[in-house]
């Protein structure tokens, strides 16, 4: 599973963040940063993230 | 995955009457016997109509899926509407995904009615929508009217007078943006999160714009007594004429609004009146449908209001797990996001994902407030820090649990928060 986050696009919502922080987390200036290649485990909670993005930035591929 | 989309209404209903619905939702979900779900209506094309139809394919229904808009819009982003729309005429707040969904868009008419025991969607003199399983997502309206209830009236002189407007649909929103190059005086009647947040939208074009809000401070419900202060302040010193416990009583005008009265007397000049008094749930077309509809769409905990009938985002009001099953209704874009993924799983009787804390945000004068849980006057507020530069962290209790926070600032403690919270859904 590979997840990409288009930074252009991102508003720092935070909202992936709260779906899945395991995977998202904001750093010491408050920009998202994020684990590119999470275990499938996290599947559902970064499937999660994608739909509650508000500016839709976040992609996941490699099925 | 063809398996979970064969479950019939019947089996969901059993689901809702059987304790253990771990036990009941796996054999939903094994099971390939009774009706099988080959026609799924959703009423209403919004953000929580089309993550409901995203989550369906996802899960591997391969059957029709037919989507009501009101709107002659496909699904778009309602939170632009207020800020960067607003200032920006190429903006963009499309959803992306629409034309994979394999749906039929039946846009620029709504529900009219629902037949239940027929199993018809009504759409006026059009032709009626036949379903197996249907999703109510059909969001809220604008409110328009100082009172609900029968005695409410509309504002006097506000009826049909052109300058008097709500902001809601992308339809509003472009008129709205329209109307700003005339540089108008603008009146808005209401600090709420929408009020607010188009005060500070339009003071960043300079424009004058007075802010009527009948509470003693704005966003006093969402947020409490303190925090509504502290957003006060930030109004007063980006310019805001701020107005607090007052009412617009009147709007008047010749061919179209020239002034607006409050209720203390005061008349104003202005060019436009922006009503944001808040949101209604869009409910009167399923008056006498069998539903029970009280302040909402009343839904179980799998968020289903009949057999075969689910409701989400702004319409439904649902038991909510941090408040111990008290039923609410949730705004929040995030929540039309996880109700209308829920929506689509519990009328597929698949498995509940965990549920997601509530979590919105909110953009005023370069600050952004987040929120995770639940906040606001019905719950004990908690000052955790108070900056002099304006960021802030509050936390709210009810019976000594903490079930929300608010900050602008502090992102990283309210994921914390947020995990704390997370653990009411385990």
């Amino acid at each position: 599973m590979r997840v990409r986050v288009d930074l252009t696009l991102c508003e720092t919502h935070a909202q992936c963040v709260f779906a899945a922080p395991a995977v998202f987390a904001l750093d010491d200036d408050d920009e998202l940063v994020y684990d590119a290649t999470p275990g499938d485990a996290l599947r559902p909670a970064v499937e999660q993230a994608v739909l509650s993005c508000p500016v839709r930035a976040i992609s996941l591929d490699g099925d | 995955m063809r398996h979970i989309a064969t479950a019939g209404a019947h089996l969901a209903m059993r689901r809702i009457d059987t304790a253990g619905a771990g036990l009941a939702m796996r054999r939903v979900a094994t099971t390939t016997a009774g009706l099988a779900m080959r026609r799924i209506a959703i009423a209403g094309a919004g953000l929580a109509g089309l993550t409901a139809a995203q989550e369906l394919r996802r899960l591997g229904y391969d059957g029709e899926i037919s989507l009501v808009g009101a709107e002659r819009h496909r699904p778009y982003r309602r939170p632009p509407l207020s800020k960067e729309f607003l200032l920006d005429p190429e903006a963009d707040v499309a959803l992306p995904g629409t034309g994979e969904l394999g749906a039929t868009w039946l846009l620029g008419q709504p529900a009219t009615g629902l037949d239940l025991a027929g199993r018809r969607l009504l759409r006026g003199a059009l032709e009626p929508v036949a379903f197996d399983g249907l999703i109510i997502a059909t969001g809220a309206r604008a409110r328009t009217l100082p009172g609900t209830g029968a005695r409410a009236r509309t504002l006097p002189g506000t009826a049909g007078l052109p300058g008097v407007v709500t902001l809601r649909g992308l339809d509003d929103a472009r008129a709205l943006r329209a109307a700003l190059g005339a540089r108008p005086r603008v009146v808005i009647a209401g600090a709420g999160f929408l009020g607010s947040e188009l005060a500070a939208t339009l003071r960043s074009l300079d424009l004058p714009v007075t802010l009527v809000e009948p509470g003693r401070v704005p966003l006093r419900r969402p947020l409490g007594e303190r925090l509504g202060a502290v957003i006060a302040d930030l109004h007063r010193a980006h310019g805001v004429d701020l107005r607090l416990g007052r009412r617009v009583a009147a709007a008047a005008g010749t061919g179209r609004v020239e002034h607006v009265r409050l209720d203390d007397g005061t008349v104003l000049p202005a060019d436009l009146l922006v009503v944001a008094l808040g949101a209604e749930p869009e409910l009167g077309w399923l008056h006498g449908s069998g539903l029970r509809l009280d302040g909402g769409v009343v839904t179980d905990r799998h968020g289903l209001a009949a057999p075969g009938v689910a409701a989400a985002g702004d319409v439904a009001r649902r038991p909510s797990v941090l408040l111990g099953g008290e039923l609410v209704r949730v705004e929040h874009y995030s929540a039309a996001v996880e109700q209308g993924a829920h929506a689509a799983r519990s009328l597929l009787g698949a498995a509940a994902p965990p549920g997601a804390v509530p979590s919105f945000w909110c953009d005023l004068y370069g600050h952004r407030l987040r929120s995770v849980g639940v906040t606001g006057t019905g719950y004990r507020p908690r000052l955790v820090h108070l900056e002099p530069d304006g960021r802030f962290l509050v936390e709210y209790q009810r019976d000594g649990r903490v079930v929300g926070a608010v900050t602008a600032g502090f992102v990283r403690h309210l994921s914390a928060y947020r995990h704390l919270l997370a653990e009411a859904y385990a």
